[in-house]
């Protein structure tokens, strides 16, 4: 029972705090500001609980395992998702669903904490649903506005379509190997025709997951079409998890066949960085051009994961920590910019400093480190990635990511000069965000800064992993 | 009179597959799209009672990942449902094409 409750301890807050939820929606119910304020402390409950009784260890048969990694990665989750709700708090508070808002958003963290505990490919399925139909009834919550229903739609039916795919390479799987354990089925894999089509088949529903071209199609319009706290959820809290469950199952469940998933992931990762840069320098709307952005982000990713040791693991999750703070920022202030003022296309940008220095700072901030220029932590981040990728792959590799990194440096630095040196007519006004999302944004700011300056927390990441 | 055996039912299942996945991209009416997936989950699940009965009978993951299947499929054909519905408010029709304005 002892073992259940410390194993389990994240999942469990999470489901407390829906319940929670529930009680009080169905209860008399409280004013919105209330609610906020109550899930944002419970939340950060939640992230701080995770730094105490890390023990290594598995539940239910198997089907459950976690260790300090694992809690870290959760961990980062969960602060991701505390953020979000501090950024978007001057949009949710005037939100009539809140307590329903936040039951689907729990519901999805918890899916993904599930997801990456899981030891068997039935509880994966399971949760990896749990993960995602939420999602798509959250991009679906400006219930009045037409883009929103027309990114939902697609967001279900491409949902639905890829875990369908999954399912049949699981059912493909099973019947080769007789397990659906991760534990067991390494010592079935003999590259037989029947495993090989069969593990296509997953590498295909993990690319719709994490949106790896040739299988993006549907990311740009979700993104755009859903309000701005569940894009940010999607582009961030979604596809980190996602790249974690990935990263887990190609090491330790499919090994053995190495050397196939390597050549996979080299060609997947030279196209998803190629074309989502391409894409993302003619954007124009805001949210388009980080949906963009963060397709070519994860082909970096992908260049980190293909080096199948143990840096590549402490790269991967070293990246995401970065990466949530670094997107994260740029969200919140296309959040206040979005919410306040209603304007989403980058030429509304022009001229922005004058009159909103501070989001100035923190956009500017953001971009420079999801570019990867050195003083900010998405530099590290990159130099690691492309480090642990290095250690395996050949030269050209490694010189396309490279190079593929100063394209992008183009267009984030499009979007911060428009924001500093452009001249506009009629620039957006001063904005007055709230107290929550003010102290999000320095959070934001904080960590893209001193993560990349404070190099025991790669020390500590590489200890775990 | 032959028995089936298990290559019929994967045939049947490999079939049901791809009519499947046809049908969600030729398809472009949004009820018959859901209708393809489906059909594409059904596939799995006689793909997974095939093999359990006729490779693995003594292991039953199979059939209890039909059963879950079979629950999920009806919780994601409720939300899919919930969405075309508010879809149809807004767009005044359920036809993929006239849902066109998020573009490049």
């Amino acid at each position: 029972m002892n073992e259940f409750l410390t194993l389990m301890k994240s999942e469990l807050l999470v489901t407390a705090i829906i319940f929670l939820l529930l009680f009080i929606k169905i209860g008399k119910g409280i004013k919105n500001e209330s609610l906020l304020s109550l899930v944002q402390a419970l939340l950060l409950v939640n992230f701080i609980a995770g730094f105490f009784l890390n023990t290594t260890g598995n539940l239910f048969g198997d089907m459950f395992y976690t260790n300090p990694l694992i809690v870290f990665q959760k961990n980062i989750l969960g602060l991701g998702v505390y953020l979000i709700s501090l950024l978007c708090a001057d949009w949710l508070k005037k939100s009539e669903h809140l307590p329903e808002f936040f039951m689907l958003l729990l519901s999805a963290l918890l899916g993904m904490f599930l997801m990456i505990s899981s030891g068997n490919l039935l509880i994966f399925y399971l949760s990896l649903e749990l993960a995602t139909i939420p999602v798509a009834a959250m991009a679906n919550f400006d219930l009045n506005k037409k883009r929103s229903s027309e990114g939902a739609m697609k967001m279900i039916l491409s949902s639905a379509f890829s875990s369908g795919i999954l399912l049949f390479g699981i059912s493909l799987l099973y019947g080769a190997s007789g397990t659906i354990s991760f534990a067991e089925i390494p010592a079935q894999l003999d590259n037989s025709p029947l495993q090989v089509l069969a593990f296509v088949f997953l590498f295909t529903a993990f690319a719709f997951k994490l949106s790896i071209v040739p299988f993006h199609l549907w990311t740009a319009d979700v993104y755009e079409g859903s309000p701005i706290a569940v894009t940010a959820f999607l582009s961030v809290i979604s596809k980190g998890s996602v790249a974690f469950i990935f990263m887990t199952t190609l090491y330790k469940v499919f090994q053995p066949m190495q050397e196939i998933w390597y050549n996979m992931l080299v060609m997947l990762a030279v196209a998803t960085m190629v074309i989502g840069n391409l894409f993302a320098l003619r954007q124009q709307n805001i949210k388009r051009f980080l949906a963009f952005s963060s397709i070519a982000q994860v082909g970096f990713i992908l260049v980190g994961i293909s080096s199948n040791d143990n840096m590549g693991i402490t790269a991967v999750v070293y990246f995401i920590l970065v990466y949530i703070f670094s997107n994260l920022a740029a969200f919140g202030v296309a959040a206040v910019i979005s919410d306040q003022s209603g304007r989403e296309n980058i030429d509304d940008y022009r001229g922005l400093y004058k009159t909103n220095p501070f989001l100035s700072w923190v956009l500017a901030l953001a971009l420079f480190s999801l570019a990867g220029i050195p003083p900010t932590a998405g530099f590290f981040g990159k130099l690691f990635l492309l480090t642990a990728g290095g250690s395996k792959a050949s030269y050209w590799f490694i010189t396309v990511a490279a190079l593929n990194m100063v394209i992008s440096l183009y267009y984030y630095l499009r979007v911060v000069r428009a924001v500093f040196m452009e001249k506009n007519e009629h620039p957006v006004e001063n904005l007055k965000p709230g107290l929550p999302v003010k102290l999000g944004l320095i959070i934001c700011a904080a960590g893209i800064v001193l993560i990349g300056l404070l190099s025991w927390i790669y020390d500590y990441i590489h200890s775990l992993s | 009179m032959m028995e089936p055996g298990l290559y019929h039912l994967l045939f049947i299942s490999a079939a049901l597959f791809f009519i499947g996945v046809y049908g969600f991209l030729t398809r472009r009416n949004l009820i018959t799209m859901l209708m393809s997936i489906e059909l594409i989950l059904n596939s799995v699940n006689l793909n997974f009672i095939a093999f359990n009965k006729y490779l693995w009978p003594g292991k039953m993951d199979g059939l209890f990942f039909t059963l879950f299947i079979i629950a999920i499929a009806a919780a994601e054909a409720a939300v899919a449902i919930a969405i075309i519905i508010n879809l149809y408010r807004s767009h005044q029709s359920i036809d993929v094409e006239n849902a066109e304005e998020l573009k490049y």
